[in-house]
């Protein structure tokens, strides 16, 4: 069958800015969007940049808006979409660095400040600590997390002001917060407990709606926002 | 421009990142990664990770190292299985640690499960002594891989490491016998690299995207593997690849063996749980090797769904509870990409290309191996899939790889350490990136030439179909020569991409004569080795000969082609014995 991806280009070294252009190509019904793209790359114009690795929604790499919505190229097939016109940019928001190649390192940037990491301060036993399942479970889908930001890049709060942590470094904080491992609680809640931190998420749900692994991020948000007002009282 | 370091690590996987974490706090280290390093391939590892922590049951150190060397084929080096299994234990607790976030047990100790060869002695009804599977897989649900290599990253970001992400290796500087760093190309802006360093660490992954099913990311181009190679390291026992039981149909994408594990069966055409006539003992959790095997010969014989190239993995009877808690990301890769809800409908499966138990030849700390008498390349180590140790012989089983990466990181991390503190910088010869700018120049001046997919393409279609699961004289020697004439052809490759920026076409090109440079190896391996042993299978000498290929293999580029060499194998406690199960 024929499908038409019509992909936003832009190359530093000489366009001033970005522009679309149309491929139709022959692609089976089950081929990826990534498959798609290959297509286009080894077939058409091998200049056409994009982010890939492990091709099945596990590594984060190929996080892009299709159709309007932030998705993984990888884990969509043609057959899944109605219209065979397939519109593809790169993640909104972020700086673009080549076609659907834009800049993480500010998001990275934002992972980071939420001190993304265990901290324990007490000594470990010669053994594991022990956690129980119901305090694992607290922790299930936060830590499925693969980095890709489309969450991030889906939210208008951060569209709207650029110092927002965002949803994806909030749910990094919420995952060791309620980590029941974790001695630094305090710590990482007198990083999210700003201005431009938790409460400037508004409860949108972009997030949740475009997250690749399902993980409800307003919930963990809101779990976070709670252990804030508690702490005050 | 020059970036001097203590260490450079390059790959930012299991193995690369457990050494960072290791080393980072005595050395000066920068790690060099393609990728971003949370999206490295070992984050797609499912299962598990295996230690006889005994949480579950009864289990013994000594049970995970038999069932390591009969997995082996008897071919794994079996001092270092032993040493392998016993820092098992305390590597998975070190990682816990660390922040893994493990699935966990009633008591709220680390949870596990079981995995193919991975076995108990129980003594049955008449008294006699069998095996039986084992709860030893150390597993969170089935993103194993996943949430280790996240807090791996993590531990690194608390410790400053310094990463070059995005930036792809080109050539190694080994210089009088010693290696003195390396140089990579920055992707983002096309430009070339020098990194001096006092040692070079390679945990650059495996090589199954010579293959065209494969489970494999598109970064397991072996590019470390071929870098090495072509820096006159020799290769070991690359012959041995892996072909896994459960690939998602048609792609290939894994299937964990976890779902095994978990009480999946195997069913042919016929409804037959069809393991039974191949290992009435564990059926489906038999070695990889066996099992691949197996469903190869069931479709070849025609008894595939409908007549088909896959059969089917049933987990209809495990329940809807069940594969949420234990196989949830299995569960959605078969809705996503073949529309089956496990719960209701069996899966289709194919044997894919999975792992690469050869590589570059390495001691039991790390060091990279010159020679098959064991000669150290000062200042070069590697560990994980780029290495063989060996731990995994002919075959390895599942869950020892993520343990193989940990261990060896671990290990590796600790020779450095010790090694870093007595080492100086040596000089870099006189322009050391000139070989990479006239390769770059030769690429970007082409103004037509050979399609670089093409011969990707035939390449990965010939070695699924003539180096695969089953081989023989005829196939073998028909894929060095397309291999030969590819390579002839790769010489007018064309370019057609001009620019620095992100020139993916560009990476692509050298991946591809990577994958062209290793590939030489596995088939002239595979060819002069006139046995079957483990995941190489031989139609036309259809045993196992241990009088005369109890050996692994050590294959040195010279110019006059792939000249191998031969070293025994370690051999202490277990004598080799028929294989059954």
């Amino acid at each position: 069958m024929k499908v038409t991806l019509s992909i936003k280009r832009f190359d530093p070294e000489k366009d001033e800015k970005p522009y679309r252009k149309e491929y139709t190509i022959d692609v089976e019904p089950t081929f990826r969007i990534l498959d798609c793209l290959d297509k286009v790359k080894w077939d058409i114009d091998g200049g056409l940049a994009y982010r890939r690795s492990c091709s099945h929604g596990i590594c984060g790499s190929d996080a892009m808006m299709i159709n309007g919505k932030n998705m993984l190229a990888c884990q969509v097939l043609v057959q899944d979409f109605k219209k065979k016109y397939i519109k593809i940019d790169p993640l909104p928001s972020l700086p673009i660095i080549k076609d659907l190649i834009v800049d993480m390192d500010g998001f990275f940037a934002k992972y980071e400040v939420v001190k993304p990491y265990l901290i324990s301060k007490t000594q470990p036993p010669v053994k594991e600590r022990y956690q129980s399942q119901e305090d694992r479970a607290l922790i299930d889908e936060a830590v499925n997390c693969i980095l890709c930001g489309a969450c991030s890049a889906s939210c208008p709060s951060l569209w709207s002001n650029d110092a927002y942590l965002g949803p994806a470094a909030m749910l990094k904080a919420y995952r060791f917060v309620f980590d029941s491992r974790d001695d630094a609680q305090a710590e990482r809640l007198d990083v999210v407990d700003t201005p431009d931190g938790l409460w400037r998420c508004h409860t949108i749900f972009n997030c949740v709606e475009v997250c690749p692994k399902e993980i409800n991020i307003t919930w963990h948000l809101s779990q976070l926002k709670k252990k804030c007002a508690m702490r005050e009282l | 421009m020059i970036h001097k370091h203590d260490l450079i690590i390059v790959g930012a996987g299991l193995a690369g990142l457990r050494a960072a974490v290791e080393t980072s706090q005595y050395a000066d280290v920068g790690v060099i990664s393609k990728l971003f390093p949370t999206r490295s391939h070992s984050g797609a590892a499912q299962g598990g990770i295996a230690a006889a922590l005994g949480n579950e049951e009864h289990d013994k150190v000594e049970w995970h190292v038999f069932d390591s060397v009969k997995g082996s084929d008897y071919l794994g080096d079996q001092d270092a299985i032993e040493m392998m299994c016993g820092e098992a234990p305390d590597a998975i607790y070190e990682l816990e640690h660390l922040g893994v976030p493990f699935s966990r047990t009633k008591e709220g100790k680390i949870a596990q499960r079981q995995f193919g060869g991975h076995t108990k002695e129980v003594i049955d009804e008449n008294g006699n002594s069998k095996r039986i599977p084992v709860l030893r897989a150390c597993y969170s649900a089935d993103r194993t891989g996943h949430v280790i290599l996240h807090t791996l990253y993590e531990q690194c970001v608390k410790r400053n490491v310094r990463f070059y992400a995005e930036y792809f290796i080109l050539s190694l500087i080994i210089d009088d016998g010693v290696c003195k760093g390396l140089t990579a190309f920055n992707l983002r802006d096309g430009e070339i690299h020098t990194f001096h360093a006092k040692a070079v660490m390679f945990g650059t992954g495996g090589y199954g995207r010579a293959y065209r099913v494969t489970s494999n990311a598109y970064a397991n181009s072996g590019d470390g593997v071929a870098i090495a190679f072509r820096a006159g390291i020799p290769l070991e026992d690359m012959e041995f690849v892996q072909f896994h039981p459960t690939g998602l149909y048609p792609l290939g994408i894994l299937v964990t063996e976890g779902a095994r594990g978990e009480g999946g069966y195997l069913v042919n055409n016929d409804g037959d749980r069809f393991m039974k006539n191949y290992a009435p003992t564990v059926m489906e959790l038999a070695p990889r090797d066996m099992v691949t095997r197996s469903i190869q010969t069931e479709i070849n014989e025609g008894r595939g769904i409908n007549g088909g190239d896959f059969v089917n993995l049933d987990l209809t009877h495990l329940g809807a509870a069940k594969l949420k808690e234990r196989l949830p990301e299995i569960t959605g890769f078969a809705k996503t990409y073949a529309g089956i809800d496990p719960v209701k409908q069996p899966i289709p499966i194919l044997p894919t290309a999975h792992y690469s138990m050869g590589g570059i030849p390495t001691d039991l700390y790390g060091h990279v191996l010159a020679d098959e008498k064991g000669t150290i390349v000062k200042g070069f180590y590697a560990a994980g899939e780029c290495a063989c140790v060996s731990v995994h012989g002919a075959n390895r089983l599942g869950t020892n790889s993520l343990l193989d990466a940990v261990v060896h990181g671990r290990r590796t991390g600790k020779t450095l350490v010790k090694y870093l503190r007595e080492a100086e910088f040596s000089p870099l010869p006189d322009d050391a990136e000139k070989k990479d700018r006239e390769m770059f120049a030769n690429l970007y001046g082409t103004s037509s030439g050979e399609n670089a997919d093409k011969i990707r393409l035939r390449l990965k279609e010939e070695m699924t179909n003539k180096c695969g699961v089953f081989r023989n004289e005829k196939d073998l020697n028909s894929m060095l020569d397309t291999i030969h004439e590819l390579e002839h052809k790769f010489k007018n490759v064309h370019l057609s991409c001009k620019g620095k920026v992100f020139n993916t076409e560009l990476m692509e090109i050298i991946e591809l004569g990577n994958l062209l440079e290793f590939s030489d190896a596995i088939v002239t391996g595979a060819l002069a080795r006139q046995e079957c042993r483990g995941a190489h299978w031989r139609t036309d000498h259809p045993k196992r000969d241990d009088v005369n290929w109890l050996k692994h293999t050590i294959a040195f580029k010279t110019e006059k082609g792939i000249e191998l060499k031969y070293k025994p194998v370690v051999i202490n406690k277990y004598q080799p014995q028929e294989r059954k199960y």
